[in-house]
């Protein structure tokens, strides 16, 4: 490996490193290159006997409940997300952050399992060095999500459940790509992942123009999730909201939902 | 809810498919793609379950290119779907089958145009029109009725159109766009994407004479 014999180390048998723990060595090492399979045979069955109609008195009820969105326009990209954490009814966390810091250029949603987002997108923030490093470049957003599409599409099956968009600036201009551990991998100019993205679609693409000013793309971004937490039960908290530019990318603000339900009605 | 039709003609094959890409009850992407370049003469339109679709086809469109630069000429179609064909078969029964289906369509120096209908059971036939999805309950019949062999371009494409008028019209699930590829002699050509033409209503007064006679018998 490139970074191996720049820094003059030898990971042969037997590495003084890992004071000969051969297993623990090459697990760190090639995690993201070969598909780690848990020591037991089934991971969909292990899991189903915690699952809510399964055997065991231990019932794990994954997070799943949240609105993202994301779209591209003339000045870069912005990205909306909520930040509520349900386990079946229970309402686990109001603060979640959604938005997962991939490198300077690059950002990724949270939707679906929380764990399995945010540790392949932390996975793939090594990926992305990595290419930097070996390229002496910034990777591109369509190869960035190339790779988590392909390091997910191994585990198909298995269990995983993330619906992610990643966002960038690179050569290109703006990048928003969807990406979901079945696999699937698009490239569109709106994109919404969650439970409530269906009412997040309904308000961004009556407001969606490509020519919208910076502060009209972020209230709208900041409307379509506030209207999908109105409706949707698993989504709430506050709206974080991202500008992707070609700078990179800022936080620009975070509003608690309730405070917005009383300023939208008094404008009306 | 994806369609691909498939339609051989004179010296050419036509492949279209319509171009949502939609997860749930949701469309993520109006405007997909969803056929893919094995080669310069051979282009194939996969349907079926998400990463699958894509991690196949590039995994064929790869060994393709592969054997293209070890040998420095193209598979013919045939041997190209074969190959295809023995990839699903083997991997249908191990723990990750490809759940794809799939059109080829390819033209050869030996063969001429040829068309190719896989499913992802692993079985292939060489047909002159085919269906995948559940369009196919709606134009296969078209097809059986009009298609007749060596068809020029323009009457391929009037067939085309009439499939995709009966599935915008009959279809509970609105497919409103198909792109469209031609594989000849010359290559693979992409041609404007094809919509179906908006119908006149019935007219008011003839729906009203039947109510009539409805009303009567």
């Amino acid at each position: 490996m490139a970074l191996e014999e720049i820094a003059g180390l030898k990971f042969s048998n037997g590495s003084d490193l890992f004071k000969g723990d051969r297993l623990l060595a090459d697990d760190c090492l090639q995690a993201s290159f070969n598909l780690q399979i848990p020591r037991f045979c089934d991971p969909v069955q292990f899991l189903k006997q915690y699952s809510e109609d399964g055997d065991s008195n231990v019932k794990i009820q994954f997070d799943h409940g949240t609105t993202t969105l994301a779209f591209k326009f003339q000045q870069g990209v912005i990205i909306a997300v909520d930040s509520r954490a349900t386990a079946g009814q229970w309402i686990a966390s109001q603060t979640v952050k959604k938005v997962i810091e991939i490198n300077r250029f690059l950002l990724g949603t949270m939707a679906g399992g929380a764990a399995d987002c945010s540790f392949w997108e932390r996975l793939l923030a090594k990926q992305c060095r990595l290419y930097e490093l070996r390229n002496k470049e910034r990777i591109s957003v369509a190869a960035a999500s190339k790779l988590l599409a392909n390091m997910v599409y191994g585990y198909k099956g298995m269990g995983l459940s993330m619906g992610t968009m990643i966002c960038g600036w690179d050569k290109r201009g703006p990048g928003l790509y969807y990406v979901d551990s079945d696999g699937t991998r698009l490239a569109n100019y709106t994109f919404s992942v969650g439970s409530g993205s269906t009412y997040a679609y309904g308000v961004l693409d009556s407001g969606y123009r490509w020519d919208l000013s910076v502060d009209e793309a972020v209230a709208l971004g900041r409307r379509a999730i506030y209207h999908a937490t109105h409706r949707d039960a698993y989504s709430g908290g506050v709206v974080n909201i991202y500008h992707m530019k070609e700078t990179g990318w800022v936080k620009v603000s975070q509003d608690d939902v309730f405070d917005l339900h009383y300023k939208y009605l008094r404008k009306e | 809810m994806e369609c691909l039709i498939g339609i051989r003609g004179k010296d050419f094959v036509l492949l279209a498919s319509d171009s949502v890409a939609g997860r749930s009850v949701v469309a993520m992407k109006k405007d997909h793609d969803k056929m893919f370049q094995l080669s310069s003469k051979l282009l194939m339109a996969v349907s079926g379950e998400g990463g699958d679709t894509v991690q196949f086809a590039e995994y064929i469109a790869k060994n393709i290119q592969l054997y293209r630069m070890r040998n420095g000429y193209d598979l013919s179609t045939k041997a190209a779907a074969s190959f295809t064909r023995r990839n699903l078969a083997d991997y249908l029964r191990s723990s990750t089958p490809y759940m794809v289906n799939l059109l080829i369509g390819g033209h050869d120096d030996n063969d001429g145009a040829d068309l190719y209908y896989m499913d992802y059971l692993g079985s292939m036939v060489n047909l002159p029109f085919a269906v995948h999805g559940y369009g196919s309950f709606f134009t296969l019949s078209i097809m059986d009725r009009y298609y007749k062999e060596d068809m020029t371009k323009e009457q391929t494409l009037a067939l085309l159109q009439r499939c995709i008028d009966e599935i915008h019209e009959r279809f509970i699930v609105n497919l409103n766009s198909f792109k469209v590829k031609i594989i000849d002699k010359d290559g693979i050509h992409v041609l404007k994407d094809i919509r179906p033409t908006t119908k006149p209503p019935v007219e008011a007064e003839g729906t009203q004479q039947q109510q009539q006679l409805m009303d009567t018998a």
